[in-house]
């Protein structure tokens, strides 16, 4: 490339469509973050309020949007306990901090995201390993504080480890967990059996 | 001093501090083998050190020690070469190695609490000062501030030093590249109870570093290197560079839509996401159009002919595994089935050492080379050069002997579990112990363990290649800065 080299292969020309190209870029995710979050806050149009933990909730095939969504029902307060916006928020917020704090996403994914050896809990609350919502609460209660007796390897011998896991905790977590799964993940995962409701 | 002694008397102001950065970058990547391949026998017996180091903890040293060894090869990168290309010492030298230190210590601390603290209560002190539990950027929050206030001592020591001496156009891309690396980190850097907000900023980090100004950051020192290496003008670097900035950019920064697909955000990103990642292996073709038709120019015939191979590795290794196993994943259509499987793990064993490990190798070597006097380093080297050639032969052939175990290992989950039976957690099981996948991570071991065994060369041969040589390196025809 000598110094006579056309415009579209001189140094210039690319500095400037180097610079241009990156500021319009980022301008344009500046816009789209812009009209994301409105849809991303809780109670948004994808992501549910923290109160949707007093609610039965599915994830159903849409035939229109030929992908599942998440389908909040009837009340179904959560521990049989209705609780208020704060303090749904509150309980939501303290299982977040235990999932962090816990180390959970090293082994396992939050909306497909983390590690691989152990399930996916996008969708944990609505699962059919459970058994019955009626067994439910008290089945992920007692795994999550005492996961080497609870657990199930469906003929793996991979094990959950016991993370000293208190019953405070552990419902906090479901509630998380809960509030979670209905969260509208545009169809992820797919085809997924639900729990019988 | 004997003939091709280590002597920092061979180097200049910011080459002593960049062999410190160095020296602990190939210590973690030491660090993150040893933790890789204690994570994946947990895949194959997972009795293995149960209760005791389980596989959150192994996996997140194996990741983290990943990044930190990237970033502080980086940090000596831009320290190994910013009084040549600026024509100046580096203004605050000593403060750049006060903030070595600093990040040194922090790394350490950071290391033994997560092995040794694992974790905490569901408390801000937790994610202060045990583990903040978000996946690559698991360092508690004082480590954070402690990385942006090291990054930015750092970022200012770079712009004062070009600042008295000169500005050329890789300084520049440098400068605005780790502007945004450093703002980027700060997105990181806050607590929400809502995980889909969570996620929308955790990736402006992840994805904005690694798929944006990490490439950048190579960029730069891949078109420095070649100036180093083979003496190609600079003017086409230059040129070369914002090429690839342009389109690295261009498509990268939306690129960032396709971690936007399941997480809670509007459908609209399934094709922003979806068509602008597409295009990200573009600008990595362009680079190995860049690095090989140089190296054919020369015919191959180099000053550092370890630092050559790798420099051309790095080309195709981020082609490969930046570029086609991304796009394999990519769009959504394909993607709902491979999101959260082994697909990701392939992908990120191939790219991270394709576009990035290789990169820094190629610096190492380069550096040694200095230390030692400016030795030979081309053809002929005692021994033929045996240990790097195995080194890079045991390293490449075992990272994508990984890749492709992995990648197998996501098929049999993408099928089984995914599309055949609903990602249930029974589903999940089912894929786990489907005999494709349970031999496919035998396999991901035993080119784990050949990857071990070229690490274990590599740092041989860096430590003792061109000991006693007495032969002066023959520099290429000198690149004179422009400005």
């Amino acid at each position: 490339m000598a110094d006579s080299a056309p415009w579209w292969a001189s140094e210039r020309f690319w500095r400037t469509a180097a610079v241009g190209v990156t500021g319009a870029m980022a301008v344009v995710l500046i816009f789209l973050t812009v009209d994301t979050y409105p849809a991303m806050q809780a109670g948004g149009s994808k992501v549910p309020p923290y109160t949707v933990i007093n609610k039965a909730i599915d994830y159903r095939y849409d035939p229109q949007l030929k992908r599942q969504v998440p389908v909040v029902q009837e009340t179904d307060p959560l521990f049989g306990e209705k609780r208020s916006a704060a303090a749904a928020k509150a309980l939501v917020s303290k299982g977040k901090r235990i999932v962090q704090g816990r180390n959970c996403m090293n082994c396992h994914t939050l909306l497909g995201n983390g590690a691989y050896y152990a399930p996916d809990l996008t969708k944990a609350w609505l699962d059919p390993a459970w058994g019955s919502p009626a067994a439910r609460e008290s089945m992920m209660v007692a795994f999550l504080k005492d996961p080497p007796a609870y657990g199930r390897g469906y003929g793996s011998d991979r094990r959950m480890p016991d993370l000293g896991i208190s019953d405070k905790e552990a419902r906090a977590v479901v509630a998380f967990l809960k509030w979670m799964s209905a969260i509208d993940t545009n169809g992820f995962p797919a085809n997924f059996p639900t729990m019988r409701q | 001093m004997a003939p091709g002694a280590l002597d920092t008397a061979n180097l200049n102001g910011g080459q002593r501090l960049a062999v410190r950065y160095f020296t602990v970058a190939v210590a973690l990547f030491v660090v993150q083998t040893v933790f890789g391949l204690l994570a994946a026998q947990q895949y194959l017996t997972p009795s293995f050190l149960f209760a005791t180091l389980d596989f959150n903890v192994t996996r997140l040293v194996h990741i983290d020690a990943m990044i930190v060894w990237m970033l502080f090869g980086f940090l000596g990168a831009v320290y190994w070469l910013l009084e040549e290309e600026s024509g100046s010492p580096v203004v605050g030298l000593r403060l750049g190695h006060v903030v070595f230190w600093l990040l040194t210590v922090a790394v350490a601390v950071v290391v033994l609490v997560f092995l040794l603290v694992q974790y905490g209560p569901g408390t801000a002190f937790t994610l202060w000062f045990v583990n903040e539990g978000r996946e690559y950027i698991e360092a508690p929050r004082w480590a954070d501030i402690g990385i942006v206030a090291g990054l930015a001592v750092f970022f200012g020591n770079v712009v004062a030093t070009f600042v008295r001496g000169r500005w050329t156009g890789i300084g520049g891309v440098l400068t605005l590249d780790l502007i945004a690396l450093g703002g980027l980190y700060l997105a990181g850097m806050f607590y929400t109870p809502n995980l889909t907000i969570d996620q929308y900023w955790w990736w402006w980090v992840i994805h904005l570093w690694v798929e944006a100004t990490w490439e950048v950051i190579v960029g730069c020192l891949v078109a420095w290197g070649l100036m180093q290496i083979l003496g190609v003008r600079r003017k086409i670097v230059t040129t070369w560079l914002y090429i690839e900035v342009a389109l690295m950019f261009g498509a990268g920064i939306l690129g960032l839509g396709h971690h936007y697909f399941w997480i809670g955000t509007p459908d609209y990103w399934l094709w922003i996401g979806g068509f602008f990642s597409a295009l990200e292996p573009i600008p990595l073709v362009a680079m190995v159009v860049h690095a090989v038709y140089d190296a054919g120019v020369q015919r191959l015939r180099s000053a550092n002919n370890p630092a050559l191979a790798w420099l051309i590795t790095q080309a195709f290794g981020n082609f490969l595994g930046a570029g086609v196993w991304g796009f394999m994943q990519t769009l959504p259509q394909i993607n709902l089935f491979t999101h959260g499987t082994q697909w990701a793990a392939s992908h990120a064993h191939l790219a991270f050492f394709g576009a990035y490990a290789t990169t820094n190798i190629a610096v190492f070597y380069l550096a040694v080379q200095r230390w030692r006097g400016n030795v030979w380093m081309g053809a002929n080297l005692p021994g033929d050069g045996w240990k790097w050639k195995w080194a890079l032969g045991l390293l490449t052939a075992g990272v994508l002997g990984m890749s492709v175990a992995l990648l197998i290992a996501g098929y049999v989950e993408s099928f089984v579990q995914r599309a055949q039976l609903g990602s249930t957690w029974q589903a999940y099981f089912a894929a786990q112990t489907h005999p494709w996948f349970t031999s496919a991570m035998w396999w991901r071991q035993l080119f784990g363990a050949i990857t071990g065994a070229g690490v274990v060369l590599l740092v041989w041969d860096l430590a003792t290649i061109g000991r006693g040589e007495t032969r002066r390196a023959e520099l290429p025809r000198a690149a004179p800065a422009t400005g």
